[in-house]
């Protein structure tokens, strides 16, 4: 037993004593170090330079390399400002950040927005106003947008964003499928489908042809997709879900839709009644299936794959030319202490991004840039120019604060029309289990 | 050494009292000085964000409102009460745990018990059970989603093989929970089998020995001294199960997103699409709470249990 306490050294070299000594005052002069930088400021409280633009978006995979591209330009002509781009995970994880910066006093100078969500941002105060004269003066006029997405840019007769694209649901097929189908016209498009027998008629000579599937879509695991299917279709009907904070639900006009979602995937089984986002990809891919019900930006993954396609507008099986989209937009967060130099320079990058429009729209999505759109080199670019006049159709997500991309709404249209689709409810029990799930969310008090 | 002489003539050693010369907290100092770290970011970051969550459910806090908005006292609670989706969620978790807990026990202990009995290549068996605990969720998610694929995925075409029709593991309500509970049985099998091991090499060897003099074969062996003597780790590990699989989240949001249509949403999606897709923080918070307090219970049951055990060990 010793009753000395060991010695903190064991021979020349360092003693722990030392070594925690050394440390501390790395880590000290560390975090001074990091005053200076992004981190300082948000300790301080205070905001970081003029020349520092910030830029919080939610574009991963071939979208995210396309914004790189197109950040890099801009720094590139910007040279005196030092851009910042953030990219953050897609759906909540995105927007509660956002939100929560914005009220915690650091948000970003400008962030990427879907133009459904702004129903929920603006009424928070989250927002700034985006004024005519500063329009302006970066030379960007109301004209010059496609009209839907700069409507729906607006709340209150004011404008909070500046659409970049709108990107709709549309439909793929596979060319050589369809054209051994027999299902291309005399111009080598596909030939018009005009109403629901046409549709399954087209799906189940594709699926002849493919030995497969007619058409790829995911409904497991894939709440979004379902929605999609259900609106675009809904819509074509002239029926409207919400009005004035009400549920305006046409149950008739709502089971006509289910009645056919559920005639692609159990009656005709022309659409599988059980795939998931990849599979239904990768089955499109492969030529399992000749046509692929999905947004547009999927667009690179099968150029990718050298697949012979071509893209539609979604066929008007209903009667009226309608089909669901949603837009990406920038956004000014508002700042606790306005600062016309941020919101200048936010303003200008944003004209940059519209200026590279013809980049953007190599992803798929449509330009709302309408000289960009309008132009003979967009034109050029197949196929996305086959499905451009859907830009002014375009049905946004019903105005409320529990609708948008990824919103409650359309995880309960998910949940109620997916099992619909999967041959567990039948049309009517699907409409009226999203009518549950409507008047619940629509009577929870609103967060906004 | 002083003694004393007592009345009975037997002498009584006393230990000479040393009297301390600093005071308990003096003398107590630098270990709470090496405890503060620790204390402050427990605090801060687990006791504050509770007692705030506790008082965020009395209001109708908005992720995209600053402040705590309005007071409803206990509106939060009655509108969580009435809605049935709660109720369902509750009960997809106790589910979950009523599914996984026997197998993640009774497998680990089986695992654990022939990984010790093995005489060759024991590293092996050690590795192979342990390997899936070290993945990330999201690996194994990846992992099992295209297992659990329907038309393509390895299960269903093995199972094809043998004459099994297609089974909708992720699409179909009734049978996603079991997909749930058998990736995590796979994956989280590790830990519980190493606690085990640790429990059976603790069992002195003399006890076997003794009873195979006594003519006990291995699974008399097994049954009368390994497992009787591994109850200690046997409650510890149910313990840690009951409680994780209370908290289950990861797995299910990943794999299925609490579908198909709402049939594995666990009560921690059901918070957690209330304060971050629905924006109300405050509702959310009274769910946890709820959900805090059956944790709370399930826990103090367990351990009342467990100091019965001990009592009567």
């Amino acid at each position: 037993m010793r009753d000395r306490p060991p010695p903190t050294t064991t021979g020349p070299g360092l003693s722990r004593r030392a070594f925690l000594g050394r440390a501390a005052v790395l880590a000290a002069s560390g975090l001074a170090a990091g005053a200076c930088s992004y981190v300082g400021p948000g300790f301080s409280g205070t905001t970081h330079s003029s020349r520092t633009l910030t830029y919080w978006n939610l574009l991963g995979g071939g979208d995210g390399v396309r914004m790189q591209t197109m950040q890099a330009a801009y720094a590139k002509a910007n040279p005196t400002v030092d851009l910042r781009p953030v990219t953050l995970t897609w759906g909540n994880p995105y927007y509660t950040k956002l939100s929560m910066a914005t009220i915690g006093g650091q948000p970003p100078d400008v962030a990427i927005a879907h133009l459904t969500r702004l129903q929920a941002l603006v009424p928070g105060g989250l927002l700034q106003t985006i004024e005519d004269a500063d329009l302006d003066r970066h030379d960007m006029h109301p004209d010059d947008f496609v009209g839907t997405a700069w409507r729906q840019a607006h709340f209150d007769g004011k404008l909070y964003a500046i659409p970049i694209d709108t990107h709709p649901f549309v439909l793929y097929y596979n060319t050589d499928v369809a054209k051994k189908a027999g299902l291309l016209g005399d111009d080598g498009a596909l030939a018009p489908i005009d109403d629901p027998d046409a549709l399954v008629d087209a799906l189940e000579r594709a699926k002849r042809v493919t030995g497969g599937w007619g058409a790829a879509f995911s409904s497991t695991n894939d709440f979004a997709t379902v929605w999609r299917l259900f609106y675009t279709l809904y819509s074509q009907l002239g029926g409207k879900v919400l009005e004035a904070g009400r549920v305006v639900l046409d149950d008739a006009k709502a089971e006509q839709v289910t009645t056919l979602m559920r005639r692609l995937t159990v009656d005709s089984q022309v659409a599988p009644a059980a795939m998931d986002y990849g599979g239904a990809v990768a089955l499109f891919a492969s030529g399992k299936a000749g046509f692929f019900l999905q947004g547009d930006w999927e667009l690179p993954t099968f150029k990718d794959a050298k697949l012979p396609f071509d893209m539609r507008p979604f066929p008007t099986v209903f009667g009226q030319a309608a089909t669901q989209a949603d837009s990406h937009a920038l956004v000014l967060p508002r700042l606790d202490r306005p600062d016309p130099e941020r919101t200048d320079l936010a303003l200008g990058f944003a004209k940059s991004l519209l200026d590279q429009s013809l980049t953007w729209a190599e992803g798929g999505h449509i330009p709302t840039w309408l000289p960009a759109q309008r132009s003979a080199d967009y034109r050029r670019l197949k196929p996305q120019s086959n499905y451009v006049s859907v830009a002014e159709q375009v049905v946004y997500d019903p105005p409320a604060w529990y609708s948008g991309s990824g919103s409650s709404l359309e995880i309960e249209a998910g949940g109620a029309f997916g099992s619909v689709m999967g041959g567990r409810r039948s049309p009517a029990e699907g409409v009226a289990r999203f009518r549950t799930g409507l008047d619940r969310l629509s009577s929870a008090p609103s967060p906004v | 050494m002083a003694t004393t002489q007592q009345a009975s003539g037997v002498a009584i050693p006393r230990v000479a009292t040393h009297r301390p010369r600093v005071s308990p907290l003096r003398r107590d100092l630098p270990g709470i000085a090496l405890a503060m770290p620790f204390l402050v970011l427990y605090v801060l970051f687990l006791i504050v964000p509770i007692l705030y969550g506790a008082l965020m459910s009395l209001f109708d806090t908005s992720l995209v409102r600053p402040g705590l908005s309005s007071f409803v006292g206990l509106a939060n609670y009655r509108e969580l009460f009435n809605t049935p989706g709660f109720w369902s969620s509750l009960w997809h978790t106790v589910l979950f745990t009523l599914l996984s807990t026997p197998p993640l026990v009774i497998l680990a202990l089986a695992l654990a018990l022939f990984a010790s009995r093995v005489a060759r290549g024991r590293w092996f068996f050690r590795l192979a059970y342990f390997a899936p605990y070290v993945l990330p969720v999201s690996t194994v998610v990846l992992i099992w989603n295209w297992m659990y694929q329907p038309e393509t995925g390895l299960v269903d075409t093995y199972l094809g093989k043998l004459g099994i029709g297609p089974v909708g593991w992720l699409s179909d309500p009734k049978v996603a929970m079991v997909s749930i509970v058998i990736l995590t049985v796979w994956w989280t099998l590790g830990f519980n089998f190493i606690l085990y091991l640790a429990g059976i090499q603790e069992i002195p060897r003399q006890l076997y020995e003794a009873a195979a003099l006594d003519g006990a074969g291995p699974w008399a062996q097994m049954r009368r001294i390994t497992i009787p003597l591994l109850g200690r780790t046997t409650t510890l590990v149910a313990v840690l199960q009951v409680i994780a699989s209370l908290k289950v989240f990861d797995q299910i949001y990943l794999l299925t997103e609490g579908g198909p249509d709402f049939s594995t949403q666990p009560a921690v999606q059901f918070i957690y699409e209330s304060g971050f897709t629905s924006y109300r923080v405050g509702y959310a918070s009274a769910a946890s709470m709820v959900l805090f307090v059956v944790i709370l219970s399930v826990s103090l049951i367990w351990f009342g249990l467990v100091r019965r055990q001990e009592k009567g060990v």
